[in-house]
């Protein structure tokens, strides 16, 4: 994979590599659209799940800080979109003035989880953070009274979707003879936001603050006798990781219409994290490929157990919700026996678990 | 290099007065005062929790300063983060080395170089560093978790010069070391003195440490007890009795 894209060492076979990546990605739609609508959908889903995990990549991946509140920071984007283009105040601001603030909202978010959490570390983080995304997800549950700000557990409704000028993306349109579902459009802005992120996500890798993560993760007494104020690396990494959360969430909300504080609960905190360490944690494109695979797989045993199923057996005898958790489980359990570094492990974590000794 | 004479009028470029650091609620170190002046080797012995690395940990911020204070070339320093100190020079190789373990011993290097910008400097910084270190070259592309315990010593040593530092402290290199490594860590420490870094150099191999320095300080359940040039400590007696193993 790695060499498949080197474009410094191997120009013309990455090129085409990339070409070919491209091309499929815009012709995906369309393919997945023959099949049904529905798969545009999930496929949009899965790019969102794809932000979540690169995002909480930054958080577990580079800097080594174990979140399992990360959806908590979804659901804050979530509902700085619903509540500032719904009617449920009665407000509408359009997307690109609502899709930043979500991301500052989420960032202080990130920074007001990060500060007091600073000394902890594995364990206690864990649980630490475990509490802050439940509490995130009980104040969004409660805060309908004695001021309805976020309409309780019945959520809000009526969401606006993605607009610029008269151009709405949840509307079918005709453009250039082409039928755009509301969906595809989606996509294609998705696809492109997807693009960006990837490549913030490379640069950061590569840079400074890379670097400077990757020595907390390792040893924090040496990063901070390397120069690295190591408070502040941490809490930029809950920030960084947090508004890529809070981008993801009003993205959400946009293509849903409707949010209510169940789509936020610890279970997709957990999926997450696990999209993160099947794929391998630390490596970019280990992780989207845990995010995809993770999104994908269950949809497609939603569509084929049942029929399998009756096709062997003349009656259906585990149901597809079933059979998804097993399957999951059991992933899960061969990874961490056979690739306990993820299916594309990082260079470094793969080396850590090589070497002797010192883990 | 002019160096900013303290009021003193001698030429310190660090010194604790009346320092004292707790640890963990136990008040390890009781108010010392101790200076290194520039260019200086300098070691402080003691037996195992005298308070010498509390001391030390004391002096780059990484334990809550109780009392005294620090000064390190002109200025105060006491409390500043370990983070700062290194960008104004001080540089510290930490008890049991610290290196990044699942880096390669490149990485580890310009690790040790993250507060500068300068490439090319890097570059020849790190070729500085191979020179010194030979055996590291030849394992450039390793992770330091596979290198030996004075292989790894050496790379902390290699990394912490990275910073291109005024002073470095070093808390017991010899720790856990083979005699021979021993021998040739301590060569190392002569060399980076020789190239004009001025050390603070923490040990329990008392001899080992005297005989490098120039002068030295002994620590005794968190307070210097004597202190004076490498060579008298190596003869005072006291200092042969319970340091030296001396029996006769």
């Amino acid at each position: 994979m790695h060499n498949l894209f080197d474009t410094r060492q191997h120009p013309r076979i990455a090129w085409t590599a990339l070409a070919l990546v491209a091309v499929t990605l815009v012709v995906l739609p369309w393919a997945l659209a023959s099949v049904g609508t529905a798969w545009v959908r999930i496929t949009n889903l899965a790019i969102l799940y794809v932000f979540l995990a690169l995002g909480l990549n930054i958080v577990v991946g580079f800097a080594g800080l174990l979140d399992l509140g990360y959806i908590a920071f979804y659901a804050v984007g979530a509902y700085v979109y619903a509540l500032l283009a719904s009617p449920h105040f009665n407000i509408h601001l359009p997307f690109w003035v609502i899709l930043p603030i979500g991301a500052a909202v989420a960032c202080l978010f990130g920074v007001l989880l990060g500060a007091p959490t600073l000394k902890l570390r594995g364990d206690y983080l864990a649980i630490v953070t475990l509490g802050f995304g439940e509490i995130i997800r009980i104040f969004l549950n409660n805060l309908s009274q004695p001021v309805n700000i976020t309409n309780g557990p019945q959520g809000i409704y009526l969401i606006d979707p993605f607009r610029i000028g008269s151009f709405n993306f949840a509307a079918g349109q005709t453009i250039l003879g082409l039928d755009f579902s509301g969906p595809i459009k989606y996509y294609y802005f998705f696809l492109v936001m997807l693009v960006a992120i990837i490549v913030i996500n490379i640069r950061l890798q590569d840079s400074r603050i890379g670097r400077a993560w990757e020595a907390v993760r390792e040893d924090e007494v040496a990063a901070r006798a390397m120069g690295i104020d190591t408070r502040n690396i941490k809490l930029l990494a809950f920030a960084m990781g947090a508004s890529f959360g809070g981008i993801a969430g009003g993205m959400f909300s946009a293509i849903q219409g409707f949010i209510s504080p169940e789509s936020f609960v610890l279970v997709e905190s957990i999926m997450v994290l696990s999209m993160v360490v099947l794929g391998g944690m630390g490596n970019i494109w280990g992780v989207i490929l845990g995010a995809v695979l993770l999104s994908f797989v269950p949809e497609v045993l939603r569509y084929t157990v049942t029929p399998v199923q009756a096709a062997l057996f003349g009656r259906t005898l585990l149901d597809p919700e079933v059979i998804r958790m097993l399957l999951f489980g059991l992933a899960l359990v061969l990874m961490m026996l056979f690739r306990p570094a993820g299916i594309l492990p990082s260079a470094v974590r793969k080396r850590e678990l090589e070497t002797p000794g010192k883990a | 290099m002019t160096g900013v004479t303290d009021m003193a009028g001698n030429d310190a470029l660090l010194s604790l007065s009346k320092l004292q650091v707790a640890y963990g609620g136990i008040h390890a170190v009781k108010g010392i005062d101790l200076e290194v002046r520039r260019g200086e080797l300098v070691c402080l012995i003691g037996a195992n929790g005298a308070g010498k690395t509390t001391t030390l940990k004391g002096i780059c911020g990484l334990l809550p300063v109780k009392a005294g204070s620090i000064h390190y070339a002109g200025s105060d320093v006491t409390g500043k983060p370990a983070f700062r100190l290194v960008r104004s020079g001080l540089a510290m190789v930490p008890e049991g080395r610290g290196v990044f373990g699942a880096l390669t011993i490149e990485e580890n290097l310009v690790m040790g170089a993250y507060i500068r910008n300068d490439a090319d400097g890097i570059k020849a910084d790190i070729a500085r560093v191979y020179h010194l270190f030979p055996r590291l070259k030849e394992r450039r592309r390793q992770t330091a978790g596979t290198l030996s315990g004075g292989e790894q010593q050496m790379l902390a040593m290699g990394r912490a010069m990275m910073s291109r530092p005024k002073l470095l402290l070093l808390d017991e290199p010899s720790m856990g070391l083979a005699p021979l490594m021993v021998q040739k860590v301590f060569e190392t420490i002569l060399t980076i003195s020789a190239e004009g870094v001025t050390i603070l150099l923490i040990e329990q191999n008392a001899r080992l440490a005297l005989e490098v320095s120039r002068r030295g300080y002994v620590m005794e359940s968190g307070e210097i007890t004597l202190e004076g040039e490498a060579s008298s400590l190596l003869d005072d007696p006291k200092v042969r009795a319970a340091y030296l193993g001396d029996t006769d």
